[in-house]
């Protein structure tokens, strides 16, 4: 538990740096395990409250009960969210058979790209997490993004102790990452000791499988799991070698380093 | 708890290892020359432990036969294509395994020194080390820079590691040799590693698995060294230091927001802020959805709590106890390390940046340049290039609250931003003193002292609708000052809000009339007691109009220390001049050649809406966050 408790020191630490820094700050909720413990942590930061809006980047192909569960917390917590999505590309037929990386790029990165344009977000906070893929382990808690959205992580600024990048030059914005040092069995371990609402699909519910990373229908399946409840989770977990995101097409091959590049998540 | 350790196929795994709940979490970070096997360390030490993800190394394996090369440990943590098709760590890159009970964040740092900032700031964020040494190109400059680096970004905990034991036929002779060499270079600056070992990553030796070729080695493998590794919890028995991150209102709690650098803290406790002086004790520990609601706070922990009197504090004070107070002045000596495109340079201004505060310096000047292959000093640079270590001192604009980096970390050390970036980074090494430091103390026992009223500050500024403030005007003879501090007062108080001119003659006549001639034209004491005026005046919640009239041409000196006198009321300095003149460092508006009054109190009023001291916040935060 004490572990826990650290990382989430850290990471409340970031959000309050964030919040101090960006005038126009905005978080991703994809209503995943991880961007859902980000809101809690969130409301531990700023005592209850969530002094920013939350954006969700709809690609219309997500889980039906994933939205169900986006609006209840919505309510329940009072968040300001904010709903975009790519209209003109879904409008003329984008899906993921047209290919994973270019549906992704369409559908995901340029939605997330067009809804930070319109609002003139400065400041993102995202969930992803070092120990998911490669790219990521690379990241930096505070990362910058040009123009264009681009990453480059050939000159990634130094990051020294806890003083973050927080000034940057006009028409660039910054993504914050405060899960960085957050494992998988972390992120379950902390909704078990915080009591966090979470999705049921991410349970066996009696037909043996459960999904391991949630993300568009067509494009995550579930695995082979009877983990019934987080303990079961977290169990599952210790034992497991399978990578977390097995279930995500677009890990195969280069996808995820490509579509970071260009601003992807 | 038993461990139940299987050899199959030179792969060691335990049963239980993955299975134990780990209790704490420990950055490691590994660090060297470039090629001298880094990446291959790490490879192998998941490898071995059974920490990679199933399908992991098969899948790199067949890439490496795709592109028709040998399949290296390295490729399982470069991610990035580039990375993999030189050979080389880019960036730093965090990975994790469980190994008894531990949780372990390792870092690896590229060790080319193009990369030499990737390195720092995987380093920065570590609490032990593992240093590589390749045996058979032995001690290279990486190798020392990294090691002088870790001891200056404050990493005490660390292990060298001599790789490639096997190309030198795992001789002990070689491995003593580095040992020797290394060793010395690390004791010029009081670095002492906790093990030396020999080691192949390529083949296995002494990772996980103990080393059969080298049998005159007793040593822990590299992987009992990360269990020797300690938890730092010694800086929780330090003397508190809290700095303020931030202030936040979203209901009826007033919290102060901020991570414990050092010490405890628990309810009741009386806090001093540096350098505001402000006191308060604390009423409440704030936490969200704790149960039961937590008391205190230790070292470590990112915390809310509320006061027991409305004062106004801001982001970049420390907070102690009143026993233990920080170094309190504008200039420290320091050692830094160079990171920046362009160099760093003497008189140029950057961004200091101190645990929470963030203010304007200058650099005083550069004393040497120190080489880190020899440590050898080298005198009379005024630029400080990338990548460089220099011995300098530091001034700021307005005085700030710090330690010395060998008593406390967290609050001795500090970086630079050059325009947008994090351009450099050290550690304060000594306070210097300034000529403000007289007065400083003065103000600070006088503060402590203060009796209150039953009505704070904060319950002036409620009522009357603002804060107080000093608009002091600045500059030679008949430039107007007088005449403009007259009509911003007027405009003040018709707008409605409290404000007075105060006048240098009235106190001539009356306070200062026990002085001679002579004494009344020495600035120091006529300043002082001018700056204690303006002090009692702020206190009563006023707008303090002056000007520096009784000072003459002594007026930098005497505006100087009514600024110390008055901190941490906010002071508007507006400088006049018949033609263009470079005004001091501290000035906030400057005025030259004729002057169109009515436009320069407007644009007073503007730098007090600016300042927070007016209560309209106009887009952007205000500088200073204020509750009313």
């Amino acid at each position: 538990m004490k572990h826990l408790r650290q990382l989430e020191d850290q990471s409340v630490y970031i959000l309050r740096e964030a919040y101090k820094h960006f005038d126009n700050l905005a978080m991703l909720w994809s209503m995943g395990k991880d961007s859902t413990v980000l809101l809690w942590l969130a409301r531990k930061a700023f005592f209850g409250h969530v002094p920013f809006p939350l954006l969700h980047v709809d690609t219309s192909y997500k889980i039906p009960a994933m939205i169900e569960y986006r609006d209840r917390l919505a309510r329940e917590w009072h968040l300001n969210l904010v709903v975009g999505q790519n209209k003109e590309a879904l409008a003329a037929g984008m899906n993921h058979t047209m290919g994973r990386v270019v549906c992704c790029t369409a559908l995901k990165t340029n939605g997330l790209k067009q809804l930070l344009e319109q609002k003139g977000y400065t400041g993102v906070i995202l969930g992803v997490r070092a120990d998911e893929e490669g790219t990521r382990a690379k990241e930096r808690y505070f990362s910058p993004r040009d123009k264009h959205g681009d990453w480059d992580f050939r000159d990634q600024p130094p990051e020294l102790w806890d003083q973050y990048k927080t000034t940057f030059p006009p028409g660039t914005h910054i993504r914050i990452h405060p899960l960085l040092d957050w494992t998988e069995i972390n992120i379950w371990e902390y909704i078990k000791l915080e009591n966090i609402p979470f999705i049921d699909l991410y349970l066996d519910k009696g037909d043996g499988t459960r999904y391991r990373s949630l993300g568009c229908a067509p494009c995550t399946t579930p695995i082979k799991s009877t983990a019934k409840s987080v303990d079961d989770i977290i169990e599952e977990l210790r034992h497991t070698t399978v990578a977390e995101r097995s279930g995500r097409a677009q890990d195969e091959g280069r996808g995820m380093e490509l579509l970071r590049k260009d601003g992807y998540m | 708890m038993v461990f139940l350790i299987i050899l199959y196929k030179g792969r060691l795994t335990t049963m239980d290892n993955q299975t134990q709940k780990p209790s704490e979490n420990l950055n490691i970070v590994i660090v060297g020359h470039v090629d001298h096997g880094k990446s291959t360390l790490l490879g192998r030490l998941y490898a071995d432990t059974g920490s990679l993800p199933d399908g992991k190394l098969e899948k790199v394996q067949a890439i490496c036969r795709q592109q028709g090369k040998e399949f290296e440990y390295a490729f399982l943590f470069d991610a990035f294509l580039e990375e993999q098709e030189q050979g080389i760590t880019i960036d730093t890159a965090r990975t994790f395994f469980i190994w008894k009970g531990r949780q372990y964040i390792i870092i690896d740092a590229p060790g080319h020194k193009e990369f030499l900032k990737n390195m720092i700031s995987g380093a920065a964020r570590a609490e032990a080390a593992l240093l590589l040494i390749d045996a058979l190109e032995g001690v290279k400059e990486q190798s020392k820079k990294h090691g002088y680096l870790l001891s200056l970004l404050g990493v005490r905990q660390f292990a060298v590691v001599v790789n490639k034991m096997d190309l030198v036929g795992y001789r002990q002779d070689v491995f003593e040799g580095i040992e020797k060499e290394y060793r010395e270079f690390l004791g010029q600056f009081g670095a002492v590693p906790e093990r030396i070992i020999p080691v192949s990553a390529k083949l296995g030796d002494n990772i996980a698995n103990r080393s059969r070729a080298m049998e005159w080695y007793k040593g822990p493998t590299v992987l009992d060294t990360l269990s020797l590794f300690k938890k730092e919890t010694a800086r929780s028995e330090q003397p508190l230091r809290f700095p303020v991150q931030d202030v936040y209102k979203f209901d009826a709690r007033r919290i102060i927001a901020g991570r414990v650098a050092a010490g405890r803290l628990k309810i009741g406790d009386h806090l001093v802020f540096s350098p505001s002086n402000k006191r308060a004790n604390i009423r409440s520990v704030e936490a969200f959805n704790i149960e039961p609601v937590p008391t205190g706070a230790e070292a470590g922990q990112s915390v809310g709590i509320t006061l027991d009197e409305q004062i106004f504090v801001e982001r970049g004070e420390i907070a102690t106890h009143q026993d233990q107070l920080p170094l309190v002045s504008t200039a420290f000596r320091a050692n830094l390390f160079w990171l920046g495109k362009r160099p760093l340079e003497k008189g140029r201004k950057y961004l200091l940046r101190v645990a929470t505060k963030e203010v304007d310096c200058e650099v005083a000047a550069i004393h040497r340049i120190i080489d880190t292959m020899d440590l050898a000093q080298q005198q009379g640079s005024s630029t400080v290039g990338r990548n460089q270590v220099a011995e300098l001192t530091l001034r700021t604009k307005t005085p700030i609250a710090f330690d010395l980096s060998s008593s406390f970390e967290a609050t001795g050390r500090f970086v630079l931003v050059d325009e947008y970036d994090i351009a450099g980074g050290g550690i304060v090494t000594e306070m210097v003193h300034d000529d403000q430091e007289f007065l400083r103390e003065e103000a600070r026992r006088r503060d402590f002292a203060w009796v209150k009223g039953e009505v704070g500050i904060e319950e002036r500024a409620q009522q009357y609708g603002h804060r107080a403030a000093i608009v002091l005007v600045t500059g030679g003879r008949h430039t107007g000052k007088s005449f403009l501090a007259k009509k911003l007062e007027a405009r003040l108080v018709a707008d409605g809000r409290h404000a007075y001119l105060l006048d240098g003659e009235n106190l001539r006549r009356g306070l200062d009339a026990d002085l001679s001639e002579t004494e009344r034209s020495q600035t120091t004491e006529m300043a002082r007691r001018y700056g204690e005026v303006a002090r009692l005046l702020a206190d009563t919640g006023l707008i303090v109009v002056s000007t520096t009239n009784p000072f003459g041409l002594a007026y930098v000196e005497a505006a100087q220390a009514i600024r110390t006198l008055v901190h941490p009321t906010p002071v508007i300095a507006v400088h006049m001049s018949k033609t263009p003149e470079e005004a001091s460092p501290n000035t906030d508006i400057v005025l030259s050649g004729p002057t169109d009054f009515d436009a320069a109190t407007r644009r007073i009023l503007e730098e007090l809406k600016k300042r927070g001291v007016l209560a309209q916040a106009i887009g952007a935060k205000p500088t200073f966050q204020y509750s009313i």
